[in-house]
């Protein structure tokens, strides 16, 4: 009962007391609002294990069977001297469909703070919106913003108590604080790195063959936004997992701006035409 | 993505006891898959003002495990007001490791423990991911290990001065830069005595 749950009382009370009825499907009232014990309502009428079992690997639906998240995505960042880019495609798949072309791969936690998504895309936008709330309450306590290493580090030790659970995320939070720039890439293992350079993704690998080729640190504003936008760009060309648009953003010192968003198709037909 | 079993064992420590001091390197690349994510990752943890642990394994568990080992001998300090002696870290160590693989989160980890006590001298403890634990005068961990230790068998002697240990050691990498199949560029060496942790030049030596 949702008073009862409300009210913290000890399980052995609850227990066999007040209701027959034990699986959330028969009650009226699916939705138990500030409940101690969170459930999933099912809806009626559909069989749960026939519905998801397209999503899963196993053929008869077996006891312990998981669900197969795919991981299709480029994204990159890369610090230079005016600040950090940030550029991400925007198509999500799974398996086989493409879900969407414009699915939003960056969450802006703050002014001063960006997180980029890959992996399971529910993961990420829970876990990015549970740092967002906590990056607020630190500022509402400490009167200054958060620091993007305490962030990332915030993110790292949040996903870290899950693990083994089946998360999949792979972050880079970027941001602009005291220090200046800052990088983090932080995963599902618990892994957080700061560096100069991430892209992370089923594309990822490619993104990285045109940055690295390109990059230095004294590249201008303009050069910075042209290298982001094309390594993504390539990534999409060669990895079937990624596409849309390409999304890019700018950490300056005051805070991020959306640089642009274009449709790779319509990049394709740029570049082209400029290699002739 | 995260790497299979077989990609844990990339990475490289290694450490070497002299009479008097401890050296011990690592190599700094920080890998997902087939992709060097970082080239300048530090993989040794300064436990307290001589003791190091150098902690290579499972993507997340090394700095989380590194850190909870690494926070709780500090606190120890703080507590009793004199540090953790070597030998106590490592048995320290090994038993919060035991007690993880025993629990539904173990931790998949490898770790060498150097440190330098003023009454036992220098001590090297090598750690592997089912909680061994063993002190030795050389260890290795990583496929490196298959082809260096058999160079310090050969050539280890108890008496090393700084100098040799130093050799010994550019011996070791050159191997792995020669045979091993994985491109490790770069490695942080460090040197634990009487005077505290020093820090070396990273080997092999750049492009000047």
């Amino acid at each position: 009962m949702a008073l009862l749950d409300v009210c913290g009382i000890s399980d052995w009370v609850k227990e066999d007391t007040f209701s027959a009825q034990k699986a959330s499907v028969d009650r009226v009232n699916h939705f138990n609002f500030a409940a101690r014990e969170p459930e999933l309502a099912v809806p009626i009428g559909v069989d749960p294990a026939e519905f998801l079992k397209p999503f899963t690997d196993c053929e008869d639906g077996v006891e312990g069977v998981t669900i197969k998240l795919e991981h299709g995505t480029t994204t990159l960042a890369f610090k230079f001297q005016h600040g950090v880019m940030v550029a991400v495609d925007s198509r999500a798949s799974a398996g086989a469909y493409v879900s969407t072309q414009m699915f939003k791969k960056v969450i802006e936690i703050n002014p001063y703070l960006l997180g980029t998504m890959s992996g399971s895309a529910a993961d990420c936008v829970y876990w990015e919106r549970v740092l967002a709330r906590e990056c607020r309450i630190y500022k509402l306590r400490n009167k200054e913003r958060i620091s993007v290493s305490a962030a990332s580090k915030l993110l790292a030790n949040m996903v870290a108590n899950y693990r083994g659970m089946g998360l999949s995320m792979g972050t880079m939070i970027c941001g602009w604080d005291k220090k200046g720039p800052g990088l983090y890439y932080v995963d599902d293992n618990g892994l957080r790195l700061s560096g100069n350079m991430f892209s992370t993704g089923s594309g990822n690998s490619y993104a990285y063959g045109v940055m690295d080729s390109g990059y230095r640190y004294d590249l201008t504003v303009p050069e910075a936004y042209d290298l982001a936008q094309r390594a993504i760009f390539h990534a999409t060309h060669r990895d079937a997992y990624s596409g849309g648009t390409v999304n890019m953003y700018h950490m300056q010192e005051t805070g991020w701006i959306k640089v642009s968003q274009e449709d790779v198709g319509e990049l394709y037909h740029r570049f082209a035409a400029e290699k002739k | 993505m995260s790497n299979p079993p077989s990609c844990r064992n990339m990475e490289y420590l290694i450490g070497i006891q002299g009479p008097d001091f401890v050296l011990v390197a690592a190599d700094n690349v920080a890998a997902s898959s087939i992709i060097q994510m970082k080239h300048d990752y530090d993989k040794m943890f300064k436990l307290s003002d001589k003791i190091l642990l150098l902690c290579v394994g499972e993507a997340g568990d090394t700095v989380q495990f590194a850190e909870y080992i690494q926070k709780n001998v500090q606190l120890y300090k703080m507590r009793n007001g004199y540090e953790l002696s070597p030998a106590a870290a490592a048995n320290f160590t090994r038993k919060n490791l035991a007690d993880y693989l025993r629990s539904r989160t173990p931790y998949h980890v490898n770790l060498l423990l150097a440190g330098y006590d003023e009454t036992d001298g220098p001590g090297l403890y090598y750690m592997d991911y089912l909680s061994a634990l063993a002190k030795a005068p050389f260890a290795a961990h990583g496929y490196g290990a298959f082809l260096t230790l058999s160079i310090l068998d050969r050539y280890y002697r108890p008496d090393l001065t700084r100098e040799e240990a130093v050799d010994l050691l550019k011996k070791c990498l050159e191997e792995l830069n020669k045979r091993f199949i994985m491109n490790l560029p770069s490695f942080t060496v460090r040197l634990i005595d009487k005077d505290g942790i020093h820090d070396m030049e990273k080997l092999p030596v750049g492009p000047k």
